[in-house]
């Protein structure tokens, strides 16, 4: 696995690289397009704020009351039959539906028990590997005026669902539980 | 849907905590939460001023565009029904690369125009041609290179790589998108025998 984990390591790097050489090489103004294209960093960063301050503080209240601990024991006996962590299921459950609670707790998740713990690492690669079906289900097809969906939703969810348990898979094999 | 979702965890919480002993912690989870947000969303400033930085020299060079013709061929055989050189090739072919490269916000007004176009394309009707339920699969099961909000999350709680998820988040949902073109498939000629 060793190889692996360098590739991850690499990835980021060389394509900053070959993003520079070829900007460069095609004579694009390069430090004046990236102050550009930053500017709209900051726009995105700070309209999260208000959508991740309502639903960190509504994940938080869940917690901190034990009612989310509740909830997981039930879930437990039945997801260990599966092998999936019982802390996880919540961020399981919210990701097709809404992005900004699939971020708030998966930001819980890796504060409770650590980014490089097996749930952190768990929720790091499903929030990454998967989107919100609702949403863009809705956007797109509400968009142009789609009434008959066809089998969208159904594919939509089967697809979250593979990309989970392909996340489950790859996370034990990269890093074990 | 979502309004109930959020409603529901604040104030099943909040009674839970009645019951539970637990409305010292609530209390206080109240404004940690706010703050943690606040705290997140600076982290989220750093990367997604570095990334969308370093996109916009990517646009302005071509080097998305040379990305998209790379996977042209690809995503020809997955639209069978769009014509060649159609406007709507390009605008699925440009939501992509946008959706990989963590554009999200580019993203979503391509995706719109390319919906128009394979609507008109399915003779402006108000059902969801073939094309397009295999677009939706696409963008729902989302190929992303740099989850850029997920590594400004572990960057802030202190990872020792918080980079190590990169390479396998790709497989996964490398996974969860062959997977799901698949189903669609299945369903398409489920479809098709059926009537």
């Amino acid at each position: 696995m060793g190889i692996l984990s360098q590739i991850s390591m690499w990835l980021v790097p060389l394509l900053i690289g070959a993003i520079l050489l070829h900007g460069t090489w095609k004579r694009v103004p390069t430090y004046e397009a990236f102050v550009e294209g930053g500017k709209e960093g900051i726009k995105i960063a700070v309209s999260l704020v208000p959508f991740l301050v309502g639903m960190l503080v509504a994940i938080s209240i869940f917690r901190a009351s034990g009612a989310l601990e509740f909830f997981v024991n039930i879930a437990r006996p039945v997801m260990e039959w599966i092998g999936f962590p019982a802390e996880v299921l919540p961020l399981a459950l919210i990701r097709p539906i809404s992005g900004t609670a699939a971020l708030g707790i998966t930001s819980d998740l890796i504060s409770t028990y650590g980014p490089d713990s097996f749930i952190g690492r768990l929720a790091s690669v499903l929030q990454g590997s998967t989107d919100t079906t609702f949403y863009i289900l809705t956007v797109y097809f509400g968009a142009v005026g789609i009434k008959k969906m066809g089998d969208a939703l159904k594919i939509g969810l089967m697809a979250d669902g593979l990309a989970i348990v392909a996340s489950l898979i790859v996370v034990t094999l990269f890093f074990g539980t | 849907m979502i309004n109930y979702i959020w409603v529901g965890m604040s104030l099943f919480g909040i009674v839970f905590a009645m019951f539970n002993g637990t409305m010292d912690e609530v209390n206080k989870a109240v404004f940690q939460g706010a703050q943690e947000a606040v705290t997140l969303c600076i982290g989220f400033i750093s990367i997604l001023v570095f990334w969308l930085g370093i996109m916009k020299i990517a646009q302005l060079s071509g080097l998305l565009e040379l990305f998209s013709k790379f996977f042209r061929p690809i995503v020809k055989r997955l639209f069978p029904e769009v014509p060649e050189n159609h406007p709507a090739m390009g605008y699925i072919l440009s939501n992509m690369m946008a959706n990989m490269f963590g554009l999200g916000n580019a993203a979503t007004p391509l995706g719109i125009k390319a919906m128009e176009q394979l609507k008109l394309l399915n003779g402006n009707r108000d059902s969801a041609s073939r094309s397009m339920v295999t677009f939706l699969v696409i963008n729902t099961a989302s190929i992303t290179i740099i989850p850029t909000t997920v590594l400004a999350i572990r960057m802030n709680y202190d990872s020792a790589e918080p980079a190590e998820i990169v390479f396998p988040t790709l497989i996964a949902s490398f996974c969860g998108t062959v997977g799901a073109l698949i189903i669609d498939r299945y369903f398409y000629y489920r479809r098709k025998k059926g009537g």
